[in-house]
């Protein structure tokens, strides 16, 4: 008998009535979202017109679907390689972070440790506005200086990719770390004293054992980026990503049933993005 | 010494980049900020420094009033995601089996990795005036018309707590999954009600979980853009909404920092004095996953 569960029959039965109820919560919205994407109306609302693909690959107006749609899958394609550049870097920072807090000491550690926290805490908007206004500065300078237009430092993909970058690396450096953490120094020792070199070692024992969590951080890092809104809504310049062409659609044009289309194809692609990284992340055999 | 120099050397190789990132992305852009909402527009291309743009945020009391709606929304928020998500934890952590548990958080986690904006999209799709829930309360005859159900606050507080809540399961359900039943078992034999049982062994075990959550859960809440303004509408009057309207519409970007600094320093003083009233601290709660 499990202490932890409630005595009497009616309780538990109402506490299963609860999970229930609370699943029901969390499905009822996506749901919502995703089954229109099939309706065969030009609006995503009752009542029910047929099953179509339309939304997805139709090629003839008023059914423009989104793989036609060269707006949205202009956006969808920014939204690949930025977070593609945004997650590589933030594991390769992450790491040598990971790598600086577990092993290494130097005066002021466990400070600088909680500034390496801190982005996590700061809102998004304001991460956006710091770096907006901060980039912005340097290109005023220097134009007023030196006469540079400094185009680069004004919002757009550099600015997008910096700003996801300012709290990712806090992110993949927790998910690192904590890997690192588990991993039993003697493993190094006994490389060295067989003689292998230190990059050697890195190389081929440690950097293997930490593998799962560099693509969990990667994987991680890529679909905060593909999804981030608040921080990339102040930096976006002419070439912007999936979710905000997502919104100006959703608040210019009103929804139709494209904007469902979407819907599906990012749970789709980040259901399965997640789920590959929880797999990545379990235990082996052979490893405690 | 040769070795010394050697770790000398990857000491600084792995410091650089830590240095750089944390120099160049957090505290000087916040400089920046602070720097500029102390500046004041005088005429074109003309400035004095002080606190102008600060008095003229608490002379205007719609500026401030937001702030405060903000606050109290998202204290709200936070609570009613404690005590929604609670039991959720607790089913996942100490009463599913083993087998079950995975998929159960699993669960959880999966609208966890859609987007804000796919949420909200989904919530304005069942609550509008032509949405389903409208739909089906016509169809069961409890309403002669359609209904609009969109743009107060009680969706906006629904659709926040749906955003949020799976912040504060995660950290609730690590915690609780290390307390040992046995805790339990002993409270129950030394004459514990269940009452007291919870408030005087899970509460003060589950306390780094529930700190935790109630930071990020608070956090999110405040800073959040999309759902309460797409669920509140256009009078949803939201912080993050004024602070965006400064920046991009009006291009007041002096008094858009002001705006970013107290929004910070706001949701900074909330977390610490959270941190303080419960013993707790920022590296052993938020970061310890």
């Amino acid at each position: 008998m499990n202490v932890a569960a409630p005595r009497s029959g009616l309780m538990r039965g109402l506490y299963i009535g609860y999970m229930l109820a609370f699943f029901f919560y969390l499905a009822a919205p996506l749901a919502a979202a995703a089954i229109f994407a099939f309706n065969d109306s030009q609006f995503p609302a009752l009542p029910w017109k047929g099953f179509t693909l339309n939304w997805f690959f139709g090629s003839t107006e008023p059914q423009i679907g989104l793989f036609n749609d060269r707006r949205l899958m202009a956006g969808l394609i920014n939204s690949l390689w930025i977070g593609v550049i945004v997650s590589a870097l933030s594991v390769v920072i992450g790491t040598c972070n990971a790598f600086l807090f577990e092993r290494k000491s130097f005066p002021f550690k466990s400070a600088l440790y909680v500034l390496m926290i801190v982005p996590l805490v700061i809102p998004g908007v304001i991460l956006g506005i710091s770096i907006l206004v901060f980039s912005s500065m340097i290109a005023n300078g220097v134009s007023d200086a030196f006469w540079w237009e400094w185009d680069f430092l004004r919002p757009g993909v550099l600015l997008v990719i910096l700003g996801q970058l300012s709290f990712l690396v806090t992110i993949t450096t927790l998910v690192i770390s904590a890997r690192l953490r588990k991993f039993d120094i003697a493993l190094e020792e006994a490389a060295l004293n067989l003689g292998a070199s230190r990059v050697r070692v890195l190389a081929t024992v440690t950097l293997p054992y930490l593998a799962p969590a560099l693509f969990s951080g990667f994987v991680v890092a890529f679909l905060v980026s593909f999804e981030n809104f608040n921080t990339t809504l102040m930096l976006v310049g002419s070439d912007a990503p999936l979710t905000i062409t997502m919104y100006d659609r959703m608040v210019k044009v009103g929804s139709t049933p494209v904007l469902n289309a979407v819907s599906v194809f990012l749970m789709i692609g980040s259901g399965l993005l997640a789920l590959a990284s929880v797999f990545a992340q379990r235990p082996r055999r052979g490893e405690g | 010494m040769k070795s010394s120099d050697a770790s000398r050397l990857t000491l600084i190789l792995l410091f650089a980049p830590f240095a750089l990132w944390i120099i160049l992305l957090i505290i000087l852009p916040q400089i920046g900020v602070g720097w500029l909402s102390l500046r004041e527009k005088l005429g074109p291309r003309e400035y004095a420094f002080g606190f102008g743009n600060y008095l003229d945020f608490f002379r205007e009391p719609i500026y401030w009033n937001t702030l405060l709606r903000t606050a109290w929304i998202s204290v709200l928020v936070t609570i009613l995601a404690l005590l929604i998500g609670f039991p959720v934890a607790w089913y996942i952590a100490k009463i599913a089996r083993q087998r079950s548990r995975a998929a159960l958080f699993l669960m959880c986690l999966i609208p966890l990795w859609v987007s804000d904006l796919v949420r909200a999209f989904g919530w304005i799709l069942l609550l509008r005036e032509t949405g389903i829930v409208s739909g089906m309360l016509q169809w069961a005859g409890l309403s002669s018309g359609p209904v609009e159900l969109l743009y107060n606050d009680i969706t906006v507080v629904i659709g926040m707590v749906y955003t949020v809540v799976l912040f504060m399961i995660v950290p609730l359900v690590s915690t609780l999954d290390g307390m040992d039943n046995a805790l339990l078992e002993a409270g129950y034999n030394l004459g514990g009600s269940r009452m007291t049982v919870f408030r005087r062994i899970v509460i003060p075990y589950a306390m780094p979980g529930i700190v935790a959550g109630c930071i990020i859960t608070f956090m999110l809440a405040a800073g959040s853009y999309l759902t309460p303004i797409l669920l509140g509408g256009k009078n949803s009057m939201w912080f993050t909404e004024q602070i965006y309207e400064q920046f991009v519409t009006r291009y007041n970007w002096e008094s858009g920092a002001t705006f970013g600094v107290l929004l910070l320093v706001f949701t900074s003083a909330v977390v610490w004095l959270g941190l303080r009233l419960t013993g707790q601290n920022l590296a052993s709660t938020v970061a310890k996953e």
